[in-house]
């Protein structure tokens, strides 16, 4: 593990933390719903109309309860999401905040839209994150680890894996999943199309991530440490985890911190196709299609593309200094 | 070298024919058919339609027919493009898209190693900084950020470059540069920390002591060095622009085969979209392979067996 990260990389860990929190908290920010219609400020440019502003219902008319109001304007979210938008009835009534970043073609608020969006994109990358630590992680571990036809039988499925030009043929899943007869048998079953995404991002992830572990659980594998660890009697789940994994950390860091990005990049690219998430989700790069489809020649609504661009440029900017700082340090610590 | 030949071909074809089996199988699970939900035609016509895609025959014979076909070469009818074979849409699109690609890969590999060759003159230096953080900033912009930033400024504002369409150069100039841009950033990071290793090795020390100057230190010995790991990366560069073609294309409206293929996915054209994966499959295996081959070529350390 790094040991000290130069005021880049800890500003860059700020910057992603910050995302991060917008995308956990963001029913509790008093925004606007991001699928709230209002086409009489359609198209409206950032920080054009009034600021502060009430939401029309919660509150007022006495039969709209705030669980009605939630349902109306946010659809179906978890208990968790529900919970947080109740706090924010609770601490803000009414008011929100809208227009800050403009508003779309039909007069939905782009900064709720973005901040909710964010949620999409960052839980990909999650996923993404976690699936390559768990199985990746395991596989690469078991097949250095067993060594011989194991490993040989296990790697040689990656290399398959890996040679399937993977994006093409999500593609191709996609346009099987258009058909709508496909769409309702799957629907019935209760797999939604973002279950469907995230299960195919889950599925590109963890490839380098096995490779890597296995390189070098192999090399440590042969180290005098380990075998003085089992000279002096410990089995093999302590010398797993008491002096393969600490040595493990720096290059599963090192690798997660390009695989994330690299799956955020992989769901903005087939959204922005149109391939991917699909409304009413919102993601980025759902967002920024929509935005470079209003760049027109005259009066091109510019804050549509330029926002969502920038919020997920700015995240991938944020992981690859953060990147780059665990490499340097993981390095620093591996030649002294 | 046979043996790497044979070995990586054969991984090549299993890969093929993997593709085919799983795009086959996705293609035949939707339920009734790929016609099923369009507007339903009359019993005729649809028997009529069915007979020409040879979907009414059983399944295991579909499946053995398609894969002899294949092997002939023959990809099949469009389903939407009426009229056009797949092999017609990638003899149309194949021009536009290889020299898009190719105009990308040469400003990626002239632009981003002078910018490594400048940054590694100093390092620290201002203009090391600079091209630091532009190549941070390059690796990390999507290609379509980069290409809606372009529309925006060089298009709309400045009023330089046309937005759209295919076959002028002022109409090449945007599309390629966003689809080299990451690449350029990547080559001039690779560029870069190779040159800084080795201007302090001994073999440039001693042509620095036998009096050489500085550039020829720079081109005829120190960098060197860096072409090794510069066509390794060459695989994933192709591979990526070969992808990022696909927005590209879509973006700034250009007929090649990416263009096509997000059209045969969004139309679902299913034997438009199954020929494209094939032949991207097979091109970004080849390309593998090449690289293979020019890298054991260029480092006799490579060990091609291995």
């Amino acid at each position: 593990m790094p040991q000290r990260l130069s005021g880049i990389a800890w500003l860059a860990a700020g910057v992603l933390g910050f995302v991060a929190a917008v995308a956990g908290l963001v029913p509790l920010l008093p925004l606007p719903s991001p699928r709230a219609v209002d086409t009489a400020s359609a198209l409206e440019p950032p920080l054009k109309g009034p600021l502060l502003s009430r939401s029309l219902d919660v509150g007022r008319d006495g039969d709209a309860s705030p669980d009605d109001w939630i349902r109306r304007g946010f659809g179906d979210v978890g208990p968790l999401s529900r919970g947080l938008l109740r706090l924010r009835v609770a601490l803000f009534g009414p008011l929100e905040v809208a227009g800050l970043f403009g508003r779309d073609e039909l007069g939905r608020d782009l900064c709720s839209r973005v901040c909710w969006g964010a949620r999409v994109s960052l839980s990909a990358a999650a996923i993404a994150g976690v699936v390559s630590l768990l199985i990746g992680v395991a596989w690469g571990a078991t097949a250095g680890w067993a060594g011989g036809w194991i490993d040989d039988v296990m790697m040689r499925v990656v290399d398959v894996l890996d040679s399937i030009p993977l994006l093409f043929l999500v593609v191709f899943l996609v346009t099987v999943l258009g058909e709508d007869s496909v769409r309702l048998t799957l629907d019935s079953l209760g797999i939604g199309r973002l279950a469907i995404f995230y299960a195919v991002v889950a599925a590109v992830s963890w490839l380098s991530m096995a490779r890597i572990v296995r390189a070098k659980v192999l090399e440590l594998r042969g180290a005098t440490m380990i075998e003085a660890a089992r000279a002096i009697g410990a089995g093999p789940a302590r010398i797993i985890a008491r002096h393969l994994l600490p040595n493990l950390a720096g290059v599963i860091v090192v690798k997660l911190s390009l695989v994330v990005p690299r799956v955020m990049l992989f769901e903005s690219f087939l959204s922005f196709l149109g391939l991917g998430v699909q409304p009413p989700d919102v993601s980025w790069g759902l967002l920024a299609n929509a935005g470079f489809r209003a760049l027109v020649p005259f009066d091109p609504a510019w804050w549509l593309f330029l926002f969502p661009a920038m919020a997920l440029a700015v995240t991938l900017l944020a992981l690859g200094f953060l990147g780059d700082g665990l490499g340097a340090g993981a390095e620093r610590k591996w030649r002294p | 070298m046979l043996r790497f030949l044979a070995r990586r071909l054969l991984l090549l074809a299993a890969t093929l024919w993997i593709v085919f089996t799983i795009t086959f199988v996705l293609m035949r699970s939707v339920p009734g058919g790929p016609f099923s939900s369009e507007r339903r035609p009359p019993p005729e016509i649809r028997e009529a339609i069915e007979r020409r895609y040879r979907l009414d025959r059983p399944l295991v014979e579909q499946y053995f027919g398609e894969l002899g076909r294949l092997l002939r070469g023959d990809l099949g009818m469009s389903f939407r493009l009426a009229d056009y074979s797949v092999s017609e849409v990638i003899a149309e699109g194949w021009r536009a898209t290889a020299t898009l690609g190719l105009i990308a890969l040469a400003f990626a590999i002239f632009v981003g190693g002078g910018a490594g060759i400048v940054s590694a003159a100093r390092p620290g230096g201002p203009v090391d900084g600079l091209v630091r953080a532009v190549a941070m900033v390059g690796i990390s912009l999507p290609s379509f950020a980069l290409a809606g930033l372009a529309v925006l400024f060089v298009v709309y504002r400045m009023r330089l470059l046309p937005a759209a369409g295919w076959g002028t150069l002022p109409q090449v100039i945007l599309p390629a540069g966003c689809l080299g841009a990451v690449y350029a950033a990547e080559i001039a990071r690779l560029v870069r920390s190779g040159l800084v290793e080795s201007l302090q090795s001994d073999w440039v020390r001693t042509a620095r002591a036998k009096g050489a100057g500085r550039w020829r230190i720079v081109a005829g010995h120190a960098l060197r060095g860096s072409v090794g790991p510069l066509v390794a990366f060459l695989g994933p560069a192709f591979a990526g622009i070969l992808t990022g073609s696909v927005v590209v294309e879509k973006v700034f409206a250009i007929p090649g085969i990416g263009y096509h293929f997000v059209e045969a996915a969004t139309t679902r054209d299913y034997t438009l979209a199954m020929g494209l994966v094939l032949l991207y499959t097979l091109l970004l295996g080849l390309a593998g392979i090449v690289v293979d081959l020019v890298q054991a070529a260029l480092d006799p350390r490579v060990d091609l067996e291995r």
